[in-house]
């Protein structure tokens, strides 16, 4: 097994109110471990020289909780697509690599410690409409409604996110519009969610904006570093779904 | 002292229906008035909270998680059983509820059981019209596959993802809830005991764990949905944070632990690789729809594979022993759990396997691959087609049917499993043992409720595969909302609780306290390091064979690894801040506790059932051999205090419908 010596440069800040800095850290890793592994050997070795490890959030490891968030050499979640960091495999790294660890910045995203950062902006998004309004027991038989498995497999890869942020994190302007756009397309695409996707498109965009997301401009780097492949085509029927609403609305009122 | 499960009278099969509807329930303008303390927002948790909100009670949920979204309820694969009979293959609530039953190996309780098959089929319902994205068919109705120890196919899937979809489901509703203000929802909070006042559950001590100070929460009842504690293994497919210390410290408030051994060991995970792992990965069971297990007959060959001489595809069909196919013809590749786990152990004992540590067995698309090859050129009208363009549409439908798995596979391990056997080897995956529970889903601490894998209530000593997510969601939405109208009906006249009170503060000043003693310590230890060994113990000795011997052994083993412990550990940092190894200290000395009562349970058993296999305890052909006579109760542990023994309580298991036998999947 051939071992890499490689030197971290890792962001470290004690608490909100810290300003933060990057420290510089050696550690031995070999290719078969993975990425959180790596940052594991180092914390053992700091706790058994006493000294206060390296906070990061993680939790199931397998690329689906959507728990773990890190900027790694610039890009969230690492160099490999389709990959979130906890999935992410040394035998990607060289030895001798320097290798930069920020946590996802966004003002919505206010940091926690070190790597950890506060994102309960997300859940309030959902909360303000990222659903459908049905209580248990209520429900008529699942196969009562007959949906396009095309349809269904649409709303499915939108269904896909994880809610990692690294949309956000990605983006110039630290906009949320890909997560969003990705609740609102899942719910918008299937009839059970139809009947509530004009109010809901208002709430939650609403809801992203008091949050202190940034606006959209077409970058599409959240395409691009999404670990779920989550399309920016969302974000265009989200705003579909939106300039409508508010028509409907007008209309109306 | 005998447990009373409070199963209700009257035929099996009107039991739920007549007890629902005669149960006292609580009145609307008064549901208002009672508080409920729902802590874990997995699926049961989330389930529960959010139908508990639903029916205007006034609900407190906590998480440690940063989000109720991320509940390890949302790492499950494969599916989740239902029976709905779409496929009209003879599929039924009874059928299911037999299944379940036999395949628990008879040691769960019939009425429970068959409450859970009979609700199954609304929870497709409640999930799709919450926009869960099953699996459809061209004619877009939901698409069913099988799973282990059954013979019709009533597993509803979406893609390799159907936890995450089923939990986004339920935290939506939670979420539409916490909206509309009947439920608080307290992320970043770590229940670390119960409050007791007058001998019923009346609140929590929470640690929030941005601040770390600890904070108080009173209600009429709590209900636990905090998951299973197959972490006390250190390895296992559980999410790192899963952890027994809710549950842990119930107990330690006179609730009991039930059947604590019975643990189920997955038979395809990817192998162990290295001492510096973090956990394990599991490959869905539904892969062995397709898949096919095997080792080389020959020793030679199994040590030139592990050796890097020869590659899987050298072994010619003929030195290939498709161990699982031959051994249990009638189900082949899709036996329950515990069987196929064992098989593969027992491959592998003979020096058969084929990975370098000598732990791992093939599992192989490549008939898949063919088959599903030939079968959509036909349907495309290509008549003759070149083997190539067969591989090559056979590998699409298996993207099709399991290509995150596959993807999950390659990044992990770095090969291709589309041109190579997958490798695989059993590993701790689910506990079916917990918090004892009536058929009210309460413990025998009154106003203590527990849903989901936390409680020991429907897998008896195996668990079938997709039978979690069902149960999880069945507690949820179905049945905990109705039971604990029973016993908080009595509770209309009763305020809310003041955390002023003397319980209260005697509650958390011991919980401070407990912290305090593990930070100072100031040892030379890391936590991991601790979590680490308890786990190999109990792998070694209390995993997928044990014998009276090593049991023994181990017991001794841990309970010196526990004192080192309280001896050396280092934890960094201070009670006030946030604090993560702080967090992982406490709940490796739950799991310290733990492990010992599992070790116990398994000493008493003398017998092998399901998951729990005890070497002395087998058939001639090396099947479990399960001795109804004695042991064909629950056993619920009583904690004592520190360093005494626990104290049995059993709770006999009596069949009326069904007659226990046999167990044979030959
Ligand atoms: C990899 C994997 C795949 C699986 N696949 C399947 C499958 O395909 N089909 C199937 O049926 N089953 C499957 N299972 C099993 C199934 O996923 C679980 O048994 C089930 O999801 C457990 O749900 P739960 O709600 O009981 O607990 P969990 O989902 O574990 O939730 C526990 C909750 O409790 C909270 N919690 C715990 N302790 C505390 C505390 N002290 N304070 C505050 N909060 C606390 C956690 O934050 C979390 O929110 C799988 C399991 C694994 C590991
Ligand atoms: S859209 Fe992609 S990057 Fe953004 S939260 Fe969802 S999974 Fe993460
Ligand atoms: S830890 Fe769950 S997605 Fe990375």
């Amino acid at each position: 097994m051939q071992t890499m010596k490689l030197t971290l440069k890792i962001w470290r800040q004690s608490g909100p109110n810290d300003k933060g800095r990057l420290e510089t850290y050696p550690v031995e890793a070999n290719e078969h471990m993975s990425f959180l592994e790596m940052l594991d050997v180092l914390n053992e070795s700091l706790i058994n020289d006493r000294k206060t490890p390296v906070a990061f959030e993680h939790d199931c490891r397998e690329g689906i909780c959507g728990t773990c968030n890190m900027v790694i050499n610039g890009q969230p979640h690492g160099p490999m697509g389709g990959t979130t960091t906890c999935q992410l495999h040394m035998r990607h790294f060289k030895d001798g690599d320097t290798i930069v660890i920020e946590p996802f910045r966004a003002r919505a995203f206010p940091v926690i410690r070190d790597l950890v950062v506060d994102r309960e902006a997300f859940d309030r998004i959902i909360q303000a409409g990222g659903y459908v309004s049905v209580n248990a027991g209520q429900a008529q038989d699942a196969n009562a409604i007959p949906i396009e498995k095309e349809t269904a497999s649409r709303a499915f890869d939108a269904a896909a996110c994880i809610g990692c942020g690294a949309c956000v994190a990605a983006c110039p302007n630290a906009s949320a519009m890909l997560f969003v756009s990705a609740k609102i397309s899942h719910l918008a695409l299937l009839p059970q969610g139809k009947v509530e996707a004009k109010k809901r498109v208002q709430a939650m965009v609403n809801q992203m904006d008091l949050e202190g997301f940034g606006m959209c401009s077409n970058v599409t780097a959240c395409e691009a570093e999404c670990p779920k492949g989550i399309s920016v085509e969302n974000i265009a029927r989200m705003n579909r779904e939106y300039l409508s609403s508010t028509l409907g609305s007008e209309v109306q009122g | 002292m005998m447990l009373d499960g409070k199963i209700p009278a009257g035929p099996l099969t009107e039991k739920w229906t007549q007890y629902k509807s005669t149960m006292p329930i609580v009145a609307p303008n008064n549901k208002r008035n009672i508080e409920v303390i729902v802590v874990g927002t997995g699926l049961a948790g989330a389930a529960a909270a959010a139908s508990l909100g639903e029916l205007g009670y006034a609900v407190k949920c906590f998480t440690f998680h940063d989000s109720p979204r991320r509940a390890h309820s949302i790492a499950a694969q494969g599916g989740i059983n239902a029976a709905k009979n779409y496929r009209n293959d003879g599929d039924s609530t009874w059928r299911l509820f037999y299944d379940t039953i036999k395949g628990g190996d008879y040691r769960a309780r019939e009425a429970n059981v068959y409450r859970l098959a009979e609700v199954s089929a609304s929870i497709i319902d409640q999930a799709v019209a919450q926009g869960v994205p099953f699996a459809r068919e061209y004619g877009g109705l939901l698409e069913n596959r099988s799973f282990g120890g059954v013979q019709v196919s009533r597993t509803f899937y979406a893609r390799g993802q159907t936890g995450q979809q089923l939990l986004i489901g339920a935290y939506q509703s939670l979420s539409r809830q916490i909206a509309l203000g009947s439920v608080e929802m307290h992320n970043r909070h770590e229940m670390l005991d119960v409050v007791l006042v007058d001998g019923k559950a009346r609140g929590i001590i929470a640690r929030n764990l941005v601040t770390g100070k600890l904070e108080r929460f009173g209600a009429h009842a709590v209900v636990l949905a905090t998951g299973g504690y197959g972490n006390v293994f250190y390895l296992s497919t559980n999410a790192m944070n899963c952890n027994v210390t809710a549950a842990w410290r119930a107990v330690r408030r006179g609730a009991y632990m039930a059947n604590p051994c019975f643990t189920q060991i997955h038979p395809t995970c990817i192998p162990q690789y290295g001492e510096y792992q973090s956990k394990l990965t599991l490959m869905s069971e539904s892969l062995r729809n397709d898949g096919r297990v095997w080792v080389p007959k020959k020793k030679e060959d199994a040590q030139a594979i592990r050796e890097g001489r020869k590659k899987a595809t050298d072994i010619a069909e003929t030195d290939r022993d498709y161990f699982l196919e031959r051994r249990y013809p009638a189900f082949g590749n899709l036996v329950p759990r515990d069987v196929a786990s064992r098989a593969a152990k027992v491959a592998c004992d003979e020096g058969l396997g084929i990975v370098p540590t000598g732990l791992g067995v093939f599992l192989d698309f490549a008939s898949a691959i063919e088959r599903y090859g030939k079968s959509k050129a036909n349907s495309m009208g290509l008549h003759n087609p070149e083997r190539p363009k067969i591989i090559e549409l056979g590998e699409e439908v298996v993207k099709e049917k399991y290509g995150n798995l596959f993807e999950m596979y390659e990044k992990i391990t770095g090969e291709d499993p589309y041109k190579m056997p997958m490798k695989i080897y059993p590993a701790v995956h689910y506990t079916m043992g917990g918090l004892w529970v009536d058929y009210n889903l309460e413990t025998n601490v009154p106003g203590l409720f527990a849903a989901g894998e936390c409680n020991f209530s429907d897998h008896g000593a195996n668990r079938l595969g997709a039978s979690a997510l069902m149960q999880g969601l069945a507690d949820g939405y179905f049945v905990l909302p109705y039971t604990i109208g029973t016993y908080l009906a009595n509770d209309i006249r009763t305020p809310k609780f003041d955390t002023n009170r003397e319980e209260f503060a005697a509650t958390e000043k011991e919980v401070r306290e407990r912290l305090d003693s593990l930070l100072g310590v100031q040892g030379t230890q890391s936590v991991e390091s601790f979590h680490r060994r308890l786990g190999k113990i109990m792998w070694d000795y209390c995993g997928m064979s044990r014998t009276a011997e090593g049991l023994t052994k181990a017991r001794t083993m841990i309970r010196e690894l526990r004192e080192a412990f309280y001896k050396d550990v280092f934890v960094p940092g201070s009670a006030n801040e946030f604090n993560p190894e702080l967090e992982k200290a406490h709940r490796v000395a739950d799991f310290l506790e733990m492990g010992e009562l599992m070790i116990l349970d398994a000493l008493n058993r003398n017998e092998s059932c399901g998951g729990h296999f005890r070497e002395e305890f087998q058939t001639p052909e090396g099947e479990a051999d399960r001795d109804d006579d004695n042991y064909a109760y629950v056993a619920a542990w009583e904690y004592k205090g520190w360093g005494e023994d626990p104290t049995l309580h059993k709770e006999p298991l009596i069949f009326n419908d069904v007659h226990p036998s046999k167990r044979s999947y030959k």
